[in-house]
């Protein structure tokens, strides 16, 4: 029997033991190219994370494209090995116990693949509960409920190669629960669900961690994040950058308002003058259709939107509006790009 | 894990007989290696037990070209459709997963065992007279299960490898070679022979035609089953190896 590195769902010491528990973890992918002089390349995905997750939190990590999310949740749920430092999940290391981690987890990931086409939703999920060892007896009873919970009654045997991506995203959500694991990795599991089905998502989300899971949660939409997350750690460049509550992380990063100026066509030089301007923490340009929207981060107590239409010139200005910052705001500001 | 074992048996031949593509192609196959053969040994005159060998041997070659090319080209597209990653985030063996996918596409070369017998009987005009049927039709299913060892053995081997499916095209033809599908062992260098000796296709082969024949097949089955439970217990070994490669290599994904 191996040893836990500690009983996760207790307390010790009168301190809250961590489910999940990330320290100092770095992963760097290697590959090399050419045929005779073969040069070597090396990519750091993740740069000495620590973060942890506590039992039934919702905890999310936001990042662009490429900043090491999904690198993370690899190693987390075993499918990569860490380069250095060190993970465990409800006690049990990743590297050294990989097998008491797989039982206990699940893994949902977005997008189209990961789903036999040519058979159906049923067989699908009667091939996964044997792989995650769903007792013969259960089997039946699990699938029909976890059909019922996401939707897909009586579509359960039509082939999933006709399936919409939406009806995907919900097989693989059943797929992911058919073992009731005790955490939920879930990596962007709403991209290209429409925002019906997104809603639905997020509903059956808040359920299961309502019912004790805990979830670890990647997203792009900020939203999501913001209405889903107990806490959320902002990852870029392989690093975190940023964690505490989605209020704390607002707070934290602009705790000025931010002035949205429509503009179409921003002359060069513009962002830096409007940068340069006193009270302005930061600027940045987001492509909105035909026009590009100026969101300019201000100071608290800082009045600005006068000098920044005068930065403008000639440029045909839209809609100017002052608000408080989002979930967002602070997103773009501490990853530093739109 | 016998019922894991049927299962996942059953949904792959499911997967794979639900391809009108993969279907036809299934279907041809085996005759065009039926005809290749039968042709050249008419063209050189050979006649009666010759041509039941001939026949045989042909067979065989359909059992191993589908899970040859097919075991490591499966775990390719399982790759590809984004599943090789959550059947190695199972919490079951991955060899136990392994082992019925290849035994599902041996059991899909069985087919052409029938194929090319009949073709051979009634497009060829072959009689095919098999003395010992009982022990033709065991030799027949220990060679399926022999073959599907070997390509679970092919499949765990190069699990770690993105470009696997190169590896089972590869060694397709140097098989029908050694394992005497078509020539006799004698026929080949000495030094070939104890290569031949530790592929259980050979003794297979060896069986069914000696079961056509009316000769003892005791030995050659046996052997063939010590080599499938060899393999069998190799790739247990290598698939841990394997893997924990593919996990620090990061070759589980495509990307």
């Amino acid at each position: 029997m191996p040893r836990m590195i500690a009983a996760a769902d207790e307390r010790v010491g009168g301190t809250r033991v961590a489910v999940i528990e990330v320290k100092d973890l770095t992963r760097t992918f290697r590959s090399s190219k050419g045929l005779f002089r073969r040069k070597a390349r090396e990519v750091e995905a993740v740069r000495g994370i620590d973060f942890s997750v506590e039992r039934g939190e919702l905890f999310g990590l936001l990042g662009p494209n490429g900043a090491g999310k999904t690198t993370t949740i690899k190693m987390l749920i075993t499918l990569l090995l860490p380069t250095t430092g060190r993970a465990s999940v409800l006690g049990y290391d990743v590297v050294a116990q990989p097998r008491e981690v797989r039982r206990r987890v699940g893994y949902v990931f977005g997008g189209d693949r990961g789903l036999y086409d040519r058979l159906s939703g049923l067989d699908n999920l009667r091939y996964f509960a044997e792989l995650y060892a769903v007792p013969p007896r259960e089997q039946r009873t699990r699938i029909h409920e976890l059909l019922e919970l996401v939707g897909l009654t009586g579509r359960e045997k039509e082939r999933v190669e006709g399936y919409s991506r939406g009806m995907r995203q919900r097989l693989h959500i059943a797929r992911g629960l058919l073992h009731r694991p005790e955490v939920l990795f879930l990596d962007e599991p709403s991209i290209g669900i429409d925002p019906v089905g997104a809603r639905e998502l997020r509903a059956t989300v808040k359920a299961l961690v309502e019912h004790g899971t805990t979830v670890l949660l990647t997203t792009h939409y900020m939203f999501e994040a913001d209405e889903l997350c107990d806490r959320i750690a902002v990852i870029a460049g392989g690093e975190i950058v940023s964690s505490g509550t989605p209020d704390d992380l607002k707070q934290r990063v602009s705790s000025g308002p931010v002035v949205e100026v429509e503009v179409y066509g921003v002359l060069g030089g513009v962002v830096d003058r409007v940068q340069a301007l006193v009270g302005v923490r930061s600027v940045v340009v987001e492509e909105r259709g035909q026009a590009q929207v100026l969101l300019v981060h201000v100071e608290p107590g800082a009045e600005v939107t006068q000098s920044v239409m005068s930065c403008l010139e000639d440029a045909r200005v839209g809609r100017v509006v002052t608000r408080e910052p989002t979930l967002e705001d602070a997103y773009i500001e501490l990853v530093g790009t739109p | 894990m016998l019922r894991l074992v049927l299962v996942t048996w059953w949904l792959q031949l499911k997967i794979r007989s639900r391809s009108a593509f993969d279907g036809l192609l299934g279907l041809l196959w085996p005759l065009f290696f039926a005809t290749t053969v039968f042709l050249m040994y008419r063209a050189s005159g050979a006649e009666g037990s010759a041509l039941l060998s001939a026949a045989v041997g042909a067979s065989v070659m359909g059992i191993w070209s589908a899970t040859s090319t097919t075991a490591s080209f499966t775990l390719q597209q399982e790759r590809r459709q984004g599943t090789l990653e959550l059947l190695v985030a199972a919490p079951t063996p991955f060899p136990l997963l392994i082992f019925p996918v290849t035994l599902s596409m041996a059991t899909v070369g069985a087919y052409s065992m029938v194929a090319t017998l009949l073709w051979g009987r009634f497009v060829f005009g072959i009689e095919i007279a098999v003395a010992n049927p009982v022990a033709f039709v065991l030799s027949t299913l220990v060679t399926v299960v022999g073959i599907g060892m070997l390509g679970f053995l092919l499949a765990i081997s190069t699990v770690r490898y993105r470009s696997a499916w190169a590896i089972g095209a590869a060694l397709e033809i140097p098989v029908w070679l050694i394992c005497g599908f078509l020539i006799p062992l004698d026929l080949l260098p000495a030094w070939v022979r104890p290569i031949a000796w530790l592929l259980a296709p050979t003794w297979g082969m060896s069986a069914i035609r000696d079961a056509a024949e009316g000769r003892g097949v005791l030995v050659d089955l046996l052997a063939c089953l010590a080599l499938a439970i060899a393999y069998g217990l190799l790739g247990m070994l290598v698939s841990r190896y394997m893997l924990n490669s593919a996990r620090r290599r990061a070759t589980l994904a495509l990307s």
